[in-house]
């Protein structure tokens, strides 16, 4: 479990008291930081906690190598401070904890996972225009409303749905065009109800017929009668964009009801890229298909990082390797920078050029906020194991479709 | 598009659920058709007993269904003190206030669960959390099953306790004639409590059969409630029956409406029944005219 | 029950005029939000108190008005590009609606006490179930109104704007339940709070009275849910419909003294000064202030059950009759 120090409100309060005192001093004493304070803000509480969880780790693993190696150079070896606050899985209590962090005075926040609170916590930092770099959180709304400072390291999702498209329909004519129908489970808020939207534009361009669109709520702990109108309407494919928890429980509900489609081919599934999902149920999780953030198999660094998390007995999630780099692409745009304040940030952000990250990106560039360098992956679960099938460049095995029948 | 093959399971599968719901209303049934009083820390209650069956199983790892004489024991003693020396100290002659009490415990319950234990959902894994029984038209999973069978279990135990009893008799006393009863002796105060404690036991016993195939977070108890009294207003308040019956109904009620209308769509169903039956029948099928 | 009339009007002014500079005074940005945040719990809390307090009619799912005023603003302004001024206006009338068909419906069939409570408490559930449901309230997203900063969008670039805001809404709160103490259908309010029966028999139609204050404490709520929208510029299913809105609502007024002018104001400033001592002993915990809510309100119902107010009317009635001891017989 980590230890997650929390900001007291005595902190809050002698902070806000000490700058109440000095209303109306000038700001001419722009000494050298020895900290850059860091907001970290992920839902460790409530249904996604999970998920933030993991967010929390990478953000605090990345911080911790960081300042092990001596900090932001250019800034005299100024230290990162991690301040951390949770959303609580709930979009007001992300914009609420925006506010507390602007009155800690961060430079910048990493977070929030969620798509839903993203939305509002982008929204909440634009007003102190404070960086907000935006781990995971997919939804195209969150980098074309106009905000200057918000940043998205990761794809999207048109960038994710426009992959895993040109991936299927491959896939598809490679095995002989066995799938035509689909239908589609998605979890009920901006991220699934997005995506959901998003496929039923997408797929009958191309061919696919959508039988039925099921949103449902998180948390879902009974998926009995979706499974029994997926048995119903016995599609080729189905589709799931949902949460962890959620998504093991239909995988494992399906099992149990002896439903099996031709192919499981989730985007961005809560679990299909998961090696938690792969150890605890093997047998659910088997020929799953995922397009998902994933890190360059090949490269060092990523499998150095992946054997510490696995030693401090946790996943090596998408959510811990994201947020590692978001807070690496934050460190680069600190020492070009070579200072904390929030406009030199946010410039030297927009500016970017990273190009040292293990994610299997191009070189950053970010366009009204979103990294067009970056891409996501088709992986699939494959002898108890995440192999990547898609694209060429990075697989490590061919993918096996249609599903063999049980 | 809907054939039998799809509609019998989801209203087996209702059928199981609804037991459940049943089994919760019977304990809330009995506290409103003794005391008088609309408990609204009934949802509260069920979901500490969930927590309490997650952490005998995720701690001591006893089984749920094991450790039923403990999380029934142990409601009914929280039942039992909260009447005797909370509730039951409140009311100072106005309805509204015990309805304020019970809400205030809720409130107190459902925070104090989230303080403590996060808002997390938890759930435990059992080996015959993912068995199903094939009954040819449906598969119906194991816990659903035992679910079913406990709730009639219980329902028909409390008619034996009622009936057969001393105790069942005071209570029966108490409620049909409050002054007669304490004239002839009966202790009103404990007897009471008894009652509160009774129907808080059976929130433990449902808790047990509950858990396997749900989960538990502190907001769980909020959906039961409104659940818990559209069965009671339904099925009549103060009828076993009644309850046995509005639960199956809702259950197979929500079941359907899941299947035609999506899963939160669905939940309507079960509120405008509760609307439905307030204004128009507020005795419900089988309570007696107030 | 009486209070004396012309000091109540005396105590509104110098409400008024005491909070009026605050926000001048007050340099903490986070402290002038709280105070912001008690003065709209304070203006939730008397829409609820003209129904409960006054009224007699206990709602649990006061969020049903809230919720409604809060999605009508912004569903106008997102879809419809209307003014937020505009949408607030709306906004009560939406929820004064709602307030008038549900009203109609449950005082026609007439449920009383406990059944009115948990009808209420039905009817915002499923209004939170269709606002999950619907894309045009963004179904389980929730909607994020735009940010366009800027008076004349109710979007104060600084909290003092809101402040302002709402102190005048309380204030107008106050003057208008003033009012309602010493007007005809206040006196018809109360007399069918104490006894329904009794008061049709004097000549008092209850399901008018009952109706009119439903209307009126639901539009109250439901502007109080676009100044909330334009605060936090975000609604969703759950917090607009959801039981936190009607706890507050409720607890408000109980806590401060049911069927009273400032009850409902001092409850909230005694409710969140309890949740600022909350959080500074329990730390971030969540929940342990809600926690603290709840045993407030059991120990209210158990020994003061006239809430915060009647201890200050106990006191004051103590004086008056040590008065009338000492001096001569009445």
């Amino acid at each position: 479990m980590i230890k997650t120090p929390r900001v007291s409100r005595r902190h809050f309060l002698a902070g806000t008291a000490a700058t109440a005192g000095l209303a109306g001093f000038p700001a001419i004493l722009k000494a050298q930081p020895r900290t850059i304070k860091v907001g970290v803000l992920h839902p460790v509480t409530g249904p996604i906690a999970p998920s933030g969880q993991q967010c929390r780790l990478g953000a605090k693993l990345a911080i911790d190598t960081i300042n092990a190696n001596g900090g932001i150079a250019s800034m005299g070896g100024a230290k990162l401070e991690p301040i951390y606050a949770d959303a609580q899985s709930r979009p007001e209590v992300g914009a609420a904890e925006v506010e507390k962090l602007n009155e800690a005075g961060v430079s910048a926040i990493i977070g929030p996972f969620a798509s839903g609170i993203a939305l509002a916590t982008t929204q909440a930092a634009a007003k102190h225009n404070i960086p907000h770099i935006v781990d995971v959180g997919v939804v195209d709304q969150v980098v074309s409303r106009g905000l200057t400072n918000t940043f998205r390291f990761g794809p999207g999702l048109s960038k994710i749905v426009d992959s895993a498209m040109e991936n299927l329909v491959a896939l598809n004519n490679q095995a002989g065009k066995p799938a035509k129908t689909v239908m589609i489970v998605h979890e009920e808020s901006a991220f699934g109800a997005g995506m959901a939207k998003t496929l039923n534009e997408k797929l009958p361009a191309l061919g696919f017929e959508v039988l039925e669109t099921i949103p449902h709520a998180n948390p879902t702990r009974d998926f009995n009668n979706i499974a029994l109108k997926i048995k119903g309407r016995n599609p080729d494919l189905l589709i799931p964009s949902n949460y962890y928890n959620e998504f093991v429980l239909l995988a494992r509900t399906l099992r149990q009801q002896k439903i099996r489609p031709k192919a499981i081919y989730s985007i961005l599934g809560g679990a299909a890229s998961q090696y938690r999902f792969v150890q605890e149920f093997p047998d659910a999780a088997e020929f799953i298909m995922d397009c998902n953030h994933w890190f360059d198999p090949r490269n060092p660094v990523a499998l150095e990082l992946k054997k510490k998390v696995e030693a401090e007995k946790a996943f090596f999630s998408y959510e811990v390797f994201l947020n590692y780099e978001c807070v690496r692409l934050l460190a680069d745009a600190l020492e070009r920078a070579k200072s904390s304040d929030r406009a030199a940030v946010n410039h030297a952000l927009a500016s970017s050029g990273w190009s040292n990250t293990f994610m299997p990106y191009g070189p950053t560039k970010f366009v009204n906020g979103q990294n067009e360098g970056a891409a996501p992956v088709n992986t699939q679960i494959l002898q108890k194991d995440i192999k990547v099938i898609f694209p060429k460049d990075f697989a490590n095995a061919k993918p096996v479709f249609p599903a063999p029948k049980a | 598009m809907l054939e039998f093959s799809i509609l019998l399971p989801a209203i087996l599968n209702g059928l199981t659920i609804g037991a459940i719901y049943a089994l919760i209303a019977l304990g809330l049934t009995l506290i409103y058709g003794v005391l008088h009083i609309i408990n609204f820390a009934h949802g509260s209650l069920l979901m500490l007993a969930l927590y309490g069956v997650f952490f005998l199983h995720s701690l001591f790892g006893i089984d749920p269904y094991l450790a039923l004489p403990v999380a029934a024991a142990a409601l009914f003693g929280i039942g039992y003190g909260l009447q005797r020396f909370i509730i039951g100290r409140a009311s100072h002659g106005k309805d509204e206030n015990i309805l304020l009490v019970t809400l205030g415990l809720s409130v107190i319950i459902e925070n104090l669960a989230l303080y403590l234990w996060r808002s997390d959902t938890r759930t435990i894994e059992t080996p015959y959390s993912f068995e199903v029984l094939d009954f040819g038209v449906a598969f119906i999973p194991v816990p659903k099953a035992v679910a079913f069978v406990g709730a009639l279990l219980v329902a028909a135990l409390l008619w034996l306790l009622m009936t057969r009893t001393d105790l069942g008799r005071a209570i029966r006393a108490l409620a049909k004639e409050r002054q007669g009863a304490k004239l002839v002796g009966i202790n009103a105060e404990h007897i009471f409590a008894m009652s509160f404690g009774i129907g808080c036991a059976c929130l433990g016993i449902a808790a047990c059969l509950l858990l396997p195939s749900f989960y538990v977070s502190p907001q769980v108890g909020h959906a039961f409630v409104l659940v818990a009294f559209t069965v009671v207003v339904l099925g009549g308040m103060g009828s076993f029956v009644g309850a046995l019956l509005g639960g199956l109904i809702i259950g197979v009620t929500e079941s359907l409406g899941g299947l035609f209308l999506g899963e939160s769509l669905g939940q309507l169903g079960i509120f405008l029944i509760f609307i439905i039956v307030l204004l128009f029948r507020p005795t419900g099928l089988l309570g007696q005219k107030a | 029950m009486r209070t004396p009339t012309l000091r109540t009007g005396w105590a509104i002014l110098v409400f008024a005029l005491v909070l009026l500079p605050l926000p001048l005074l007050i340099k903490s940005e986070f402290w002038l939000t709280w105070v912001t945040l008690a003065l709209f719990y304070a203006y939730l809390g008397q829409a609820w108190n003209l129904l409960g307090g006054y009224g007699g009619q206990f709602s649990f799912g006061h969020a049903l008005f809230f919720g409604t005023g809060a999605y009508c603003t912004a569903v106008l302004q997102i879809h419809f590009g209307i003014n937020a001024w505009a949408g607030f206006v709306l906004a009560a009338v939406a929820a004064g609606i709602v307030g008038a068909a549900t009203g109609w419906l449950v005082f026609r069939y007439g449920l009383r006490g406990s059944y009115f409570a948990l009808v209420t408490l039905a009817f915002a559930e499923v209004f939170r179930i269709l606002a999950n449901t619907f894309a045009f309230t963004g179904a389980g997203v929730g909607l994020l109104v735009p940010l366009q900063p800027g008076a004349w969008q109710m979007q104060f670039e600084s909290k003092a704007g809101f402040f302002w805001l709402l102190l005048i809404l309380v204030v107008a709160c106050l003057l208008f339940t003033w009012w309602l103490q010493n007007a005809r259908f206040g006196a018809r309010l109360m007399a069918v709070r104490e006894n329904e029966d009794a008061a049709r028999a004097l000549g008092v139609d209850p399901f008018n009275t009952k109706l009119l204050a439903i209307i009126a404490s639901g539009a109250i709520a439901g502007s109080a849910g676009a100044v909330y929208v334009q605060l936090f510029l975000y609604i969703d299913p759950g917090i607009a419909y959801g039981p936190s809105m009607s706890v507050e609502a409720l607890l408000v007024p109980i806590i401060g003294g049911l069927g009273t002018v400032f009850g409902p104001v001092l409850g909230a400033f005694a409710l969140h000064t309890i949740a600022e001592i909350g959080r500074l002993v329990f730390g971030e915990a969540p929940g342990l202030n809600l926690v603290l809510y709840g045993v407030l309100l059991v120990l209210m119902v158990l020994f003061l059950p006239n809430g915060l107010f009647g201890l200050g009317r106990f006191g004051f009635g103590l004086r008056r009759r040590l008065q009338r001891k000492g001096g001569a017989n009445a």
